[in-house]
């Protein structure tokens, strides 16, 4: 049963939340890009799977992803309220109740651990665990309302999934693993700094301590441009522990320029209008930059393996 | 309006919560599915080569 409560009258909504509401409790945007980087480290894993085992593995990451996601609603209910971008959630919009979203977390939770524990081994199971548990205590019931630091920290919880793809096949935690974890955590500071820089009021408002608001816009910028050095830099490493050829390096090469370029020219940006609209174009490319640069990975990697580039 | 309690059509509650079994059910059957599709997958190969002995 959700309620609706304004000072004049109490909306009773009998029934409870609707299917759409649950799927968007377990935030299906974010475990799109989840289960596409889980996808990357499953197929770039040296042995083999059976395809049925793989599927398995990826539907348990995408539904740990989506059960953290709903924990983390249930506890953010009171600041997705105030900020536009997540007023329209099912709990701030009274589609759905804080008990719902904690409920539907808790058991996806649970059994996509267990299934996947059971589906492949117990090593990726715990790494699926800790990341949910990373995500929906240490960095949404701690490091987001705590430090500036927030998202640095907490973007590991985002960096594992690749890296239990990876367990999910092999069993272990390589130096190949590390590295795809390493290209998406450092993704992670300019993708959401880009995102509080162009959205900084309502961080301001909800009282999150974004960088931007703590630590200002010069600051961030700053912060933005040595992410992304040290990110481009990083996603170069995969042909020199042998994860990757030419093509991959071309590849990652080219649009880590362009990245460089955008956050050079963020940093360059002078008054609010032109930072907000460089951010803006900043987080948007940073999307499709890890969708390329992974992509260009698996056709490097299978090009190779099937003899199509040297 | 102060206090009033505004309780949705009992016919859309209704719907809605039928709505919720049938996508409950379907997971629920859908968790049935994979717990065999998972146990053929892992045990099957190995009751064939038993028998094949």
């Amino acid at each position: 049963m959700a309620f609706v409560e304004d000072s004049n009258s109490l909306t009773v909504t009998a029934g409870g939340a609707r299917v759409e509401d649950y799927v968007a409790l377990l935030k299906p945007r974010v475990m799109s890009l989840v289960v596409f980087t889980a996808i990357i480290g499953l197929l770039l894993a040296p042995s083999g799977i059976n395809p049925v085992i793989a599927v398995i593995a990826i539907l348990c990451i995408a539904v740990g992803a989506g059960g953290s996601g709903a924990l983390n609603m249930w506890f953010d209910a009171d600041i997705d309220a105030v900020m536009s971008r997540t007023a329209n959630r099912p709990i701030p919009a009274g589609r759905a109740t804080r008990g719902e979203a904690l409920a539907l977390g808790l058991i996806c939770s649970g059994f996509s651990v267990m299934i996947l524990g059971l589906a492949t081994n117990w090593l990726a199971a715990g790494l699926l665990a800790f990341t949910i548990f990373f995500y929906a205590v240490i960095y949404t019931m701690w490091l987001k309302r705590s430090t500036p630091q927030n998202i640095v920290i907490g973007g590991a919880a985002g960096a594992f999934p690749p890296m239990i793809g990876w367990a999910a096949v092999t069993g272990d935690v390589s130096l190949a693993s590390c590295v795809l974890f390493l290209i998406i955590f450092l993704w992670t500071p300019p993708h959401f700094w880009a995102l509080a820089l162009y959205k900084q009021g309502d961080y301001g408002a909800a009282g999150i301590p974004m960088l931007p608001n703590v630590a200002g816009e010069q600051a961030t910028k700053t912060q933005i441009l040595l992410y992304s050095v040290i990110l481009v830099a990083t996603s170069l490493l995969p042909q020199a522990i042998g994860l990757s050829g030419w093509l991959y390096t071309g590849v990652a090469a080219v649009t880590g320029a362009s990245f460089l370029f955008i956050a050079v020219r963020l940093y360059r940006s002078a008054g609010a209008p032109q930072m907000k609209k460089v951010a803006r174009s900043l987080f948007t490319y940073s999307l499709s930059y890890l969708f390329v640069i992974f992509f260009a990975l698996i056709v490097d990697h299978w090009g190779r393996m099937i003899g199509w580039i040297g | 309006m102060n206090g009033q309690l505004v309780t949705q059509d009992d016919e859309a509650a209704k719907r809605r919560r039928r709505r919720n079994s049938i996508a409950l059910g379907l997971v629920l059957g859908f968790l049935v599915l994979l717990f065999y599709v998972l146990t053929i997958v892992k045990m099957g190969p190995g009751i064939i080569s038993q028998r094949d002995l």
